[in-house]
């Protein structure tokens, strides 16, 4: 007997003909995610993923449930005790040691289900469900059969070999990152904007990041947040790239050109224009924001409205509808929030309207941009300096 | 490619550790590295070199080797000496008194004893930071046991007459305790504790060229006092932990070089600060010294307010350059954030925003005054456009 891990996998199952395409990439995806934690075997198994250790040690067991669980496109991961001594007295002793591992002196409803691939086992799925049901029960104190809701269910596989195993811990779901081509994240260093960059990763899609530094008015450290933030969101996303823009001397101009009330949607144009061409740059296919309508005065509807028409690719909101305190469960869930919310505010408050418009007119904005005169050499002068910052899948932590 | 010329300007956050100090680590780390409880020569050793230690500090409080304790810094002394002295104490009194501008391990300290029921005053201090004398007299009642005023505030440099305040004190019950948050003063001007009324008094390693991680409070003998950290009932039961004798030896060290030339050093601080702010007073406008006037506050801090500037703009541009300084607050859209001592001297926040901090050390030289403020000046001049929108 050994142990082995079983992931599931979604909605893969519902991709026809490329089905082997996702798969094959998540496997990749996951063989990266474990990397550093021992010497694995992954293979297909009938629609399930199975990670064979081929050296593990036993302190990594909890980080490495945890990393398959967090690669995008499981919906599940066990710990499998494995055997290929058939033999249903073997099988109950194994099913027996396991379910008191597992439910120490707790009083719990249980059932067993037995699924038999190997048709030629001389017992059926019904039959190996009753006599290993039946030995639990006759031998532990705290079990109570329930068949229809139990709190605990212990699966039993008959295949070429069998598999023992017990309630499924819930992956993240969504789909392998790297199978939906690529996006650019928009990072403020705020609650919001790490949850939507994980949300569009979670469909399938690669997503690096652009970060607008405003040296000296915004410090060093909030820019160390970002990178802090893009680490984090790295765990899932995968190895990604930070575009840091020095914006500066935009604003500066921006300042000096444009009406005190209209510097906000402006900037946020000007911002979504640099990503523009960083994202075709580096082909890139949608810009993803951390919008929530209504939320400040650069998220009303109007000025949405006049922030879009600045571009022409997609800009992907996935927290349009949502609230802050739905964003912030998010935030945390992920492990973002905590260093989302570290005091390094920044000090481009002068670049802030007092009292922004919150119904900007398209027209009247653009009249004031147009102002800027020396925007376009500005934009493209900003794209070429850009600092870009690898940022590595986080190692052992 | 040539290392960034770098001026550190910052040496109330905290200093350099000096070469002599650093070669006393190595010695306690590799050579008398035995812990000083062990019952063994190598534990005695180590345990010499903290008496040692432990003297050099007396020596220059003018106090006995059993009235030093040493804690992990200045914020533990600190958190000791309020906490230790308000808890013993409480069935004598529970009011305590301590002013506007302390700093905040000892004002969340206060804090934390008014929310657990005790009676606080909070002292006023006037434009240049010095604590209202009538005041204090004033606020002393029947149930007072103890009174905590900083020697020299960190953000302005505000040095008060501590033998007055203690007279003060003592002349209205002598049984109240005077605690003194000595951090920004300790090394650089000769403190009599006898002679100031001190009871308890906190001092950093790291502020005077040692490392982080060490401190120490004198407690006068017979204070009550209890501990707020348990154990193996170290340094007499008021501070469990094994020593931190490389820490305490560097303390010793650090302590003994800076009172070595304490005079000389000084006078050349207060040149160095008189030349530096006559320079800045010439190259720029609207710029005004908070707090005392320059010669009046301690010779290593200036803390000065720029007119239409954000001292966190500031700092920035002046770190890109490598000179480094620091500020008043935090620039924030939060008004919580403003720093206490600012507005207890009647700053507004936009003066507040305004505001950095210079602190000097042993490493400022006059020949850096020009490159130093010529750099302040044209950033002043670049930020201003922008703040006032030019």
């Amino acid at each position: 007997m050994d142990s082995i891990y079983l992931a599931k996998y979604g909605e893969i199952w519902v991709k026809g003909r490329n089905k082997y395409i996702f798969e094959n990439k998540l496997i990749d995806n996951l063989r990266e995610n474990i990397k550093g934690l021992g010497e694995f075997k992954i293979r297909k198994n009938l629609g399930q993923i199975i990670i064979e250790p081929l050296s593990l040690d036993e302190n990594y067991e909890k980080i490495l449930i945890e990393r398959v669980k967090n690669t995008f496109g499981i919906i599940g991961v066990a710990k499998v005790y494995r055997t290929k001594d058939k033999n249903i007295e073997n099988i109950k002793n194994i099913a027996l040691m396991h379910t008191k591992e597992k439910t120490k002196d707790k009083k719990l409803s249980f059932k067993v289900e037995a699924k038999r691939a190997d048709k030629s086992y001389s017992l059926t799925s019904p039959e190996i469900a009753r006599e290993v049901g039946g030995y639990i029960y006759d031998n532990m104190d705290n079990l109570s059969v329930d068949v229809h809701s139990p709190e605990f269910v212990l699966r039993i596989e008959v295949r070429d070999e069998v598999y023992i195993y017990s309630n499924l811990v819930a992956g993240v779901g969504g789909m392998p990152v790297g199978t939906n081509g690529r996006a650019l994240a928009m990072l403020s260093g705020g609650i919001d904007s790490p949850v939507a960059a994980w949300m569009i990763a979670k469909r399938g899609v690669e997503v690096d990041a652009i970060y607008f530094h405003s040296s000296p008015y915004t410090s060093e450290r909030a820019k160390q947040k970002v990178i802090d933030l893009s680490k984090r969101i790295s765990k899932y996303i995968g190895n990604m790239k930070l575009y840091v823009v020095p914006f500066t001397d935009l604003q500066l101009h921006m300042r000096e050109k444009c009406k005190q009330e209209a510097l906000t949607i402006i900037m946020r144009r000007i911002m979504f224009k640099i990503s523009e061409a960083v994202a075709k740059r580096e082909g890139a296919y949608a810009i993803i924001t951390g919008e929530s309508v209504g939320q400040v005065a650069s998220q009303t509807m109007k000025s949405i409205y006049a922030t879009d028409a600045a571009l022409d690719m997609p800009v992907f909101r996935p927290l349009i509808g949502f609230d802050k305190d739905e964003i912030v469960r998010l935030a945390k869930k992920i492990d973002t929030y905590d260093t989302s919310i570290l005091p390094y505010e920044d000090c481009c408050t002068i670049f802030v309207a007092k009292h922004p418009y919150t119904k900007p007119r398209l027209d009247r904005i653009i009249i004031e941009e147009v102002k800027m005169d020396k925007l376009e050499e500005m934009i493209q002068e900003a794209v070429e300096m850009i600092e870009v910052i690898e940022i590595k899948r986080s190692e052992l932590q | 490619m040539d290392r960034k010329k770098e001026i550190y300007l910052d040496n109330a956050a905290t200093t350099k550790v000096s070469d002599r100090v650093m070669e006393r680590i190595i010695d306690m780390c590799t050579v008398n590295y035995g812990n000083p409880s062990s019952m063994h020569n190598k534990g005695l050793e180590a345990e010499n070199q903290i008496r040692n230690a432990a003297n050099i500090i007396t020596n220059v409080l003018l106090c006995s080797e059993e009235e030093i304790y040493f804690t992990s810094g200045g914020t533990e002394a600190n958190n000791l000496a309020i906490m230790g002295v308000s808890e013993a104490n409480k069935n004598v009194g529970r009011h305590i008194i301590t002013t506007k501008i302390e700093h905040s391990s000892v004002q969340k300290t206060f804090k934390a004893l008014e929310a657990e029921g005790f009676d606080v005053t909070y002292l006023d201090v006037d434009k240049k930071g010095y604590v209202d004398e009538k005041q204090l007299e004033d606020a002393i009642r029947e149930d007072t046991t103890l009174v905590s005023i900083m020697y020299v505030n960190n953000e302005i440099g505000t040095k008060q007459n501590i033998e007055k305040l203690g007279n003060i004190i003592k002349n209205k019950n002598t049984k109240i305790y005077f605690h003194v948050d000595a951090i920004q003063a300790f090394g650089k001007f000769v403190i009599n504790v006898d002679k100031e009324h001190i009871d308890l008094l906190s001092i950093s390693g790291h502020k005077i060229h040692a490392p982080k991680g060490i401190g120490a409070l004198y407690v006068r003998k017979g204070v009550k006092i209890i501990p707020i950290i348990h154990g193996g009932g170290q340094q007499k039961g008021l501070r469990s932990g094994t020593e931190n004798a490389m820490g305490i030896v560097a303390l010793g060290e650090a302590t003994k070089e800076a009172y070595k030339n304490l005079k000389s050093n000084m006078e050349n601080m207060m040149e160095f600060k008189t030349k530096l702010v006559e320079e800045i007073f010439n190259k720029i406008d609207d710029v005004v010294v908070n707090g005392a006037e320059f010669n009046k506050s301690v010779p290593h801090i200036l803390s000065l307010r720029f007119k239409d500037i954000k001292g966190q703009a500031l700092l920035h541009a002046l770190s890109d350059i490598g000179i480094y300084i620091s500020t008043g607050s935090a620039c924030s859209t939060k008004k919580t954030d403003l720093s206490k001592t600012l507005i207890a001297i009647g700053l507004s926040p936009d003066e507040i925003y305004g505001t950095i901090r210079l602190s000097f050390g042993p490493d400022n030289y006059e020949d850096d005054i020009s490159y130093i403020v010529d750099n302040i000046a044209n950033l002043v001049e670049k930020i201003r456009k922008v703040v006032r929108g030019e």
